[in-house]
């Protein structure tokens, strides 16, 4: 089992993310994250799914996918290089004695703090999964109480270079 | 001038060229029938929405056209589901139109609502609901033409009843444009290549043919293909006439109830060419031992079919007729140099060998009557030349395996869904179809108790389909079941508290007969089939008559139950 990042661009019509969704839980697949908004081509939509299973099991999605009408596109961007992002927004317990401390992780981290309380900070963070995850980690010690996050979004790279 | 949804509809189907659509009315699409009189388009009234969409099903098996089918929103559209479901699980091309309440009560639990569209989204191949009157010709065009290309399969569409009373301008669309959907699969030629070579190299082909190969109407260029090249057929219970029964390269169904020469002609074979057949598990048995010995080539028209189940050397993504044709073009040129025939003649002795040893049979040991025996007097009488269709069950598999099936179209059969109460009104859309033809539904005394509504719309029809109960008083397939794997514990598969067939019949408007002598059989099946009405003919058959050969599920297909 491993994480796939598949990019489907769909037609923006009724009932098309529940065309999607469906054909994942009617064969017992399972979704770890979907992000789907508007293209610039009018009437297209991208969604990035990332789902989890073995190799088999991603072949039978990205052509199940294909064969869906309202598709128009199917990428697996596991194979190829690819910059991948999501959007997080972290609430976390932050009295006096630790708020310096979190805003040096957050100086590091390159993050945004996006709102601020006595004994609270709401930080905006952007990155691949590893540095959420990284992020997360070093959080957590202090006591985070909300996270939401988009899920992935992700575009094949034009040139092989990360910046 | 402008017309009416309901009226634009109606044009839609006249520019379809629809000749007729089963259907069953209701609040939602009285505007709809309220202009069916003054269209082209003739309406069966069926008795139960079941009843239309099965028998827009068997139309459509029957012709190879579109079938359509018009019922009313909530409990109506409900009605439809196992008939669109059917209709996915074997490809058959069928659209079906839904009266639904009012855009303004949408998703209000109004009286009647059903989001049908949801319902039936993992069972159609797509669906529609129609929020813009002025999207509704370009809409019933992309149904039609998606239901019949590529893989086909049932389109629903989802008709509010405010849609069908506005007005907007009509025109139907010369074409159909969707950037998302383009289906034309013609073969790669470097693949059909490989096939060909692949074919010289094998010493011991086997070319096992499914319901695409019928749906594509590819039967010409498969038996051209089996016959020149001498390469032995198989095929699933949905390619059945296709490749014609009476060859001698004709092996029968191969899978569970598969013959014994065709199941080891899977084991044995070097070279297992696959053509629109998708490796059903009651067509491979235990996957990990099937077709053990060879390479195995795929031709289907739906990418999703390959690599499914079983591992596949050689993918090729086409429809089966281009892909059939290609394989004929590129192999036609080799048979001045190459001896075909002298190549295989070994394996298809082999083949043909085993096909002697174990031929199709059953023990006629009794005084009893065999269902077998009554589908080989049917095969008889008609000298194949019926349509034959089948409830699920026992009854489906003796039909399967003791019809031959020289023609494709012939055979009306739920294969993938396996709907009991199918044939009945899958004949009775084959009839309309073919109102000169002789029409058999070959029924179980269970299954044919499910759509049995659909006598009144026979006769009231003059629709003269005959059925013939194979009558066990039994749910025969379970409890067959029961006896070999449940210790004959024949619970609630007990069926001899039955309606008297006869009377039923008679209380219809149609004929009745009934027998209980094997001498009988021939002489009132031949009388049956001469009335000109519809007919039951109530056969009451040996009780605990089983389907042989067997694999059993999950076994491997040499782990045969012989008779
Ligand atoms: C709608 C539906 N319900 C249940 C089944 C399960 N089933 C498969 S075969 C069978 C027995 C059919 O009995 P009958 O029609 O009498 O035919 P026989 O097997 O006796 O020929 C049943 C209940 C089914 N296939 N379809």
């Amino acid at each position: 089992m491993s994480k796939h990042t598949l990019s489907v661009m769909v037609e923006n019509e009724p009932g098309v993310l529940s065309r999607v969704a469906g054909l994942f839980s009617g064969r017992g697949f399972n979704i770890y994250s979907l992000n789907v908004a508007p293209t610039l081509e009018k009437g297209v939509s991208l969604m990035t799914i990332v789902a989890e299973g073995d190799d088999a099991i991603v072949e039978q999605i990205v052509k199940q996918l294909r064969k869906l009408v309202p598709t128009i596109k199917v990428k697996d961007l596991t194979e190829l290089k690819s910059v991948e992002r999501e959007m997080v927004l972290l609430k976390v317990n932050a009295e006096d004695s630790k708020r310096a401390e979190i805003l040096r992780i957050v100086d590091i981290f390159r993050c945004k703090v996006v709102d601020v309380s006595v004994d609270e900070l709401t930080i905006e963070v952007t990155g691949d999964q590893g540095k959420i995850g990284a992020l997360v980690n070093l959080l957590t010690r202090f006591g985070i109480k909300e996270i939401a996050r988009t899920g992935n979004v992700a575009m094949r790279r034009s040139m092989q270079i990360d910046l | 001038m402008k017309l009416t949804g309901a009226q634009i509809l109606l044009k839609c189907l006249e520019e379809e060229g629809v000749d007729v659509m089963f259907g069953f009315p209701g609040g939602a699409v009285i505007d709809i029938y309220d202009e069916i009189p003054k269209s082209s388009v003739e309406h069966i009234l069926v008795r139960h929405e079941q009843g239309a969409i099965h028998a827009a099903d068997g139309y459509a098996r029957a012709t190879g056209r579109v079938g359509v089918c018009l019922v009313t929103s909530g409990p109506g559209a409900t009605n439809t589901v196992t008939g669109i479901a059917t209709a996915y699980a074997d490809s058959i091309p069928v659209v079906i139109f839904t009266g639904q309440v009012p855009r303004a009560l949408i998703g209000n639990d109004a009286f009647q609502e059903v989001d049908i569209v949801g319902i039936t989204r993992p069972c159609t191949k797509h669906n529609y609901l129609v929020q813009d009157v002025n999207d509704l010709a370009r809409t019933v065009k992309q149904a039609f033409y998606l239901a019949r290309t590529g893989r086909p399969g049932p389109v629903l569409v989802d008709l509010p009843k405010d849609i069908q009373q506005q007005l907007a301008e009509f025109k139907y669309p010369e074409e159909v444009s969707m950037r998302s959907y383009k289906p034309t699969k013609m073969p790669h030629i470097g693949q059909i290549r490989k096939v060909v070579k692949l074919l010289k190299k094998a010493k011991r082909p086997l070319i096992y043919s499914g319901g695409g190969v019928i749906t594509s109407g590819s039967h010409e260029e498969l038996t051209w293909l089996g016959k020149t090249l001498h390469i032995p057929v198989t095929s699933t219970l949905m390619g059945l006439g296709a490749f014609p029964g009476d060859d001698g390269l004709f092996l029968g169904m191969l899978g569970m109830h598969g013959t014994y020469a065709a199941n080891m002609a899977v084991n044995n074979c070097d070279l297992l060419l696959a053509v629109g057949a998708r490796f059903d598990d009651r067509v491979t048995g235990k996957v990990d031992t099937f077709a053990p010995n060879a390479t195995i080539v795929h031709i289907d028209v739906d990418p999703t079919s390959i690599q499914k189940n079983v591992s596949v050397q050689v993918p090729l993504v086409a429809d089966c007729k281009p892909a059939l044709a290609a394989l004929k073009a590129e192999t036609e040129g080799t048979l001045d140099e190459y001896d075909w025939a002298a190549d295989h003649k070994e394996w298809v002795d082999k083949v043909q060998g085993w096909a002697k040893e174990h031929p199709l049979t059953y023990k006629d040991d009794t005084e009893g009557i065999k269902p077998q025996y009554v589908v080989e007097k049917i095969y008889e009488i008609t000298k194949g030349d019926a349509i034959i269709a089948t409830e699920v069950g026992q009854n489906q598999m003796w039909a399967a395996q003791f019809y031959k099936y020289n023609r494709p179209n012939t055979l009306l059969t739920s294969g993938g869904l396996g709907t009991m109460g199918y044939g009945f009104p899958a004949a009775m859309g084959a009839q309309r179809a073919f109102p000169d033809k002789l029409v058999i539904d070959i029924a179980g005394d269970g299954s044919i108790q499910m759509c049995i509504q659909e006598m009144m719309t026979v006769v009231c029809n003059k629709l003269p389909v005959k059925i013939v109960i194979l009558n066990n008083g039994y749910l025969g397939m379970v409890r067959q079941w029961q006896e070999l794997f449940y210790e004959k514990n024949y619970c609630a598969t007990c069926m001899d508290a039955q309606p008297d067939f006869v009377k039923l019949a008679e209380a219809y408007g149609a004929a009745g007969f009934r027998v209980t002598e094997k001498k009988d059989v021939e002489k009132t099946l031949r009388e049956a089939f001469k009335v000109d009405k519809p007919v039951i003919v109530d056969i009451r058959v040996e009780k605990e008559e089983n389907v042989y050969p067997m694999v059993p599920a999950g076994a491997s297909l040499t782990e045969m139950l012989l008779v």
